[in-house]
């Protein structure tokens, strides 16, 4: 096909703008959306009128505090704020690293909402609810394989509760070993997700965190000294936020494990190493996935995430009741696990979620796993070696090597040399319909952009988004006042980010809206 | 009408493009003066001030005559008031001093000055804590954090201020290099005090996590980690800076911020405490001693808590020793060592090796501490 070379080209783009107002403001008093019809006599003669049977003490004395709105209205609401946003399915989404912003096959979405499977209800007889039982133990013998532990569960519904279940495993497992209290500390490194030492502190762990060597690796040094009979268990990543693998993982984690304490890896960047390497031969007791990232899932926007949560075998008893098993020709719910912690969601977790997870691992197959990861890696250095080629961009670390699925690059000097720093680049980004991400807080990395493009975009689209961010990091040197000014084309100008640290000035509710301003 | 303050010192950085290093003491100053260096200060000063033009009408800068202010602000075209007139043509640093009390009795809003370490160390002396300063970058030593990266993020900064925006506020180190030590190519800096500075929010927000905490809030939580567990009938040596300072207001105790005290059993034992009073301390009792690094180098020991000597940090040993630093000073370090200079070779050598930094609650770093 005949095509105009637009290679020359950044995109003109314009977001829309509504000036929208949150919905509580659109509330008109009387205004309806829907007319719910009386119950008819015969109904109510048998069935009661469905409230005065509810207990007096449960009855609410005043009516919710609902916006009161037509439908029309709603309906233009939302589609206006949907239009306000920089959907994950309209932009070249590679600027959220980290988060293996990778597309998710509507094919997934529509088998997800069949009414094979909204109908079914969790209280359900096993009997009845096969299918997607069959479904969550084979998802579950494919996670098996892909990370070499010996049990999954599906309860997590996310990453962090991923985390936080490990935690909760880790301090069970020292309880039933007469250890919990000797070993009151767990160790991350600082380029672990923050999650890594914010889940165990919430059970009560103190985390101590490990900084990098020169090469960008966990420094093997510090971590000797580190490790100790208080050791409770190691909590890392690896790839690293930054990318860089650690070959050393297993000296790390065979430390731990002399010490008597656990390995739990956090795989959440596992896109760049399907079928390439796996949790168990680098000494991990437990692993997790999110299916929200590496398996296609959407992101929370999209529905509920899913933390794929596995462990060796000498762990199974401590998992959250039940697991799915396979005895005589049926499934069934486990809930013989002696030790289990208990739950840390409501019966299996998201079904749909793994069942999506599930569709998109089985449309690839072993073969199409590896190949999703040659091509995230291949993806990503590709934009790597562009992006270093800009004068003003660089990367700390690994000097010469490659990266594994994402890169946290610096713009220090680019900075230096124009006053310009990432977040006004973050900015500018927005004017062409793109976005990009800088990193986790504190930044380690000074003027971060943290990049992951994973297996999605084309060759074509990850030229657009090199070509933006060479675009904007020239005029930088050029014409730093457009970026000062930035965004341009957005719903919304520069905000004034002063009470973003300040918890006072939060109204995470229209309620705390209403009571705050009332003060003032 | 808002008000601004501002003082020029008009030599800082004089020294620099001549290669002196510095230009505190007039031998030096005329050294640079004949090796041919021309004044640095006017065109940062102005600069700075360029920023502010866009509320110049709404604008009074309080300032010393001449070249220690009013020359840069009144080409600009702005108003000034002046408090200050140095003596002689040749300006040191008794009339940064001098001009800095009288412009803090004005009150300012923010006073801003412009010139290097010895500038600030100046400025400390004739306002403490006690007034909100910024520097301008211009000197050739420039290790204190209370300078802007820029004298145009100096003037962003300070418009800001005028214009009423809600900016956070940090007490940031005085510090100061030996010049004589410097000439000979060695750094040591000393601490001697903390200013009052204007500081960016813009660059303390965070993404993906909400509510990163401001270093306050994080000297807080350190401190109450230390308050939790301190023991009884252990000698606490509690070193100089706001980290520190911050423990010993979780307990309620007086304290010096630039000295060091000592504390038993949640109550003072000695503020203040000088190498005998440490000596006597811990020969008699087990004692901790707690450590916070200078900003930028890193400095535990040597940087003036030079009563923390090698004989009492042998007594106290090496593995009670406690280190506590926020986390962005660990960040500013960039890999970079802590250090510790007691002038005592084998104590230094003693010291080295891995410390868990404890930079929240419950929260712990290990790092590398070296000799100098
Ligand atoms: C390495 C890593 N671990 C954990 C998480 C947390 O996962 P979730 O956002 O599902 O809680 C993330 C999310 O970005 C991550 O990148």
């Amino acid at each position: 096909m005949k095509r105009i070379s637009r290679d020359h080209k950044v995109r003109n783009f314009h977001q829309a703008k509504w000036d929208e107002p949150i919905i509580f403001e659109l509330s008109n008093e009387g205004e309806r959306g829907i007319l719910v019809p009386e119950a008819e006599e015969e109904i109510v003669k048998v069935v009661g009128d469905g409230v005065s049977k509810i207990p007096e003490s449960m009855k609410r004395e005043k009516l919710p505090n609902l916006p009161e709105i037509n439908q029309k209205r709603v309906l233009m609401h939302y589609l206006r704020l949907s239009q306000e946003t920089l959907g994950g399915d309209l932009n070249i989404e590679i600027g959220q690293g980290t988060c293996t912003m990778k597309y998710n096959p509507k094919i997934n979405e529509y088998i997800a909402r069949m009414p094979e499977m909204t109908e079914l209800h969790p209280l359900q007889d096993e009997s009845t609810v096969q299918g997607i039982l069959e479904i969550i133990y084979k998802t579950d013998l494919c996670m098996r394989e892909i990370s070499g532990m010996d049990q999954f569960t599906f309860q997590p519904g996310g990453g962090s509760q991923a985390i936080f279940t490990m935690a909760s495993i880790v301090r069970k497992y020292h309880r039933e070993h007469g250890e919990e209290n000797q070993r009151d500390e767990i160790i991350t490194t600082v380029y672990s997700h923050p999650s890594d030492a914010a889940a165990p502190a919430t059970k009560g762990y103190k985390v101590i965190t490990i900084m990098p060597d020169e090469e960008g690796y966990p420094d093997y040094e510090a971590f000797k000294n580190a490790v100790s009979e208080r050791t409770a268990a190691f909590f890392v990543a690896n790839p690293e936020d930054t990318g860089v693998f650690n070959p050393r993982i297993k000296e790390f984690t065979d430390l731990v494990r002399k010490a008597g304490g656990l390995n739990c890896y956090d795989q959440a960047n596992a896109n760049g190493l399907l079928g390439v390497t796996r949790a168990k031969e680098a000494g991990f007791d437990m692993c997790f996935f999110n299916l929200h990232k590496t398996f296609s899932t959407p992101h929370g926007c999209g529905g509920p995430g899913g933390g794929a949560l596995g462990v060796v075998k000498e762990l199974i008893d401590y998992l959250p009741k039940p697991i799915v098993g396979f005895k005589d020709g049926k499934y069934f719910l486990n809930y013989d696990l002696d030790k289990s912690i208990g739950k840390v969601r409501l019966f299996n977790g998201v079904p749909q979620t793994v069942l999506k997870a599930y569709a998109w691992i089985m449309s690839l197959g072993a073969e199409g796993l590896y190949e999703v990861a040659k091509v995230a890696v291949l993806n990503n250095n590709y934009l790597f070696k562009k992006l270093l080629e800009h004068k003003g961009v660089d990367a700390p670390y690994i000097r010469g090597k490659q990266r594994v699925e994402q890169v946290r690059y610096t713009l220090e000097k680019l900075a230096e040399d124009t006053g310009i720093s990432t977040e006004d680049i973050a900015r500018r980004v927005m004017d062409f319909g793109m976005h990009y991400w800088t990193s986790h807080h504190p930044y380690y990395v000074p003027e971060p952009i943290t990049l992951e493009p994973t297996e999605t975009p084309s060759k074509e689209d990850l030229d657009e988004y090199i070509r933006t961010l060479h675009h904007i990091f020239d005029e930088a040197y050029e014409n730093p006042e457009i970026i000062k000014n930035a965004p341009h084309r957005s719903t919304i100008h520069k905000i004034d980010e002063s009470s973003f640290d300040d918890p006072e000035k939060w109204a995470p509710t229209w309620r705390v809206y209403l009571r705050k301003t009332e003060e003032e | 009408m808002k008000k601004i303050g501002l003082i020029v010192n008009p030599i800082a950085g004089m020294g620099g493009k001549v290669g002196l290093k510095g230009t505190d003491g007039t031998h030096i100053l005329d050294k640079a003066i004949r090796l041919g260096a021309i004044p640095e200060a006017p065109a940062k000063t102005i600069k700075a001030l360029e920023k502010l033009l866009p509320v110049r009408d709404r604008l009074l800068i309080v300032t010393c005559s001449g070249n220690m202010g009013q020359e840069e602000a009144e080409n600009l075209g702005f108003q000034t008031k002046i408090v200050y007139k140095p003596k002689k043509t040749i300006t040191d640093s008794n009339d940064t001093k001098l001009a800095a009390k009288k412009i803090k009795e004005e009150e300012v809003e923010l006073l801003l000055f412009v010139g290097g370490d010895g500038t600030a160390r100046d400025v400390y002396e004739s306002v403490g804590n006690r007034q909100l300063v910024l520097g301008i970058p211009a000197g050739v030593k420039i290790h204190s954090p209370v300078y802007a990266n820029t004298p145009e993020k100096a003037g962003e900064l300070a418009l800001l201020c005028v214009m009423g925006k809600n900016i956070a506020v940090r007490e940031e180190e005085v510090v100061d290099i030996d010049e004589e030590a410097f000439r000979r190519d060695m750094v040591r800096t000393q601490l001697y005090g903390y200013l009052k500075v204007p500081v960016d929010k813009k660059f303390m927000q965070n993404k993906k996590a909400p509510t990163p905490l401001g270093e306050e809030a994080t000297q807080k939580a350190i401190a109450l980690d230390i308050v939790d567990h301190m023991e009884k009938e252990i000698c606490y040596i509690i070193g100089p800076g706001t980290t520190t300072r911050a423990i010993m207001q979780a307990l309620r105790l007086p304290y010096t911020l630039l000295g060091v005290d000592v504390v038993m059993n949640r109550k003072i034992m000695k503020k203040d405490a000088s190498e005998s009073d440490l000596l006597n301390y811990v020969n008699q009792y087990p004692s901790k001693l707690i450590l916070t690094p200078t900003g930028g180098q890193g400095y535990l020991l040597g940087r003036g808590n030079q009563q923390i000597s090698g004989d009492v940090i042998k007594k106290v040993g090496k593995e009670n020793i406690i280190i506590v630093s926020t986390n962005s000073k660990i960040i500013e370090l960039r890999g970079k060592p802590l250090l510790v200079y007691t002038g005592d070779k084998k104590v230094d050598e003693m010291l080295k090796g891995y410390y868990r930094v404890k930079v929240g609650y419950g929260m712990e770093v290990m790092y590398r501490v070296e000799g100098e």
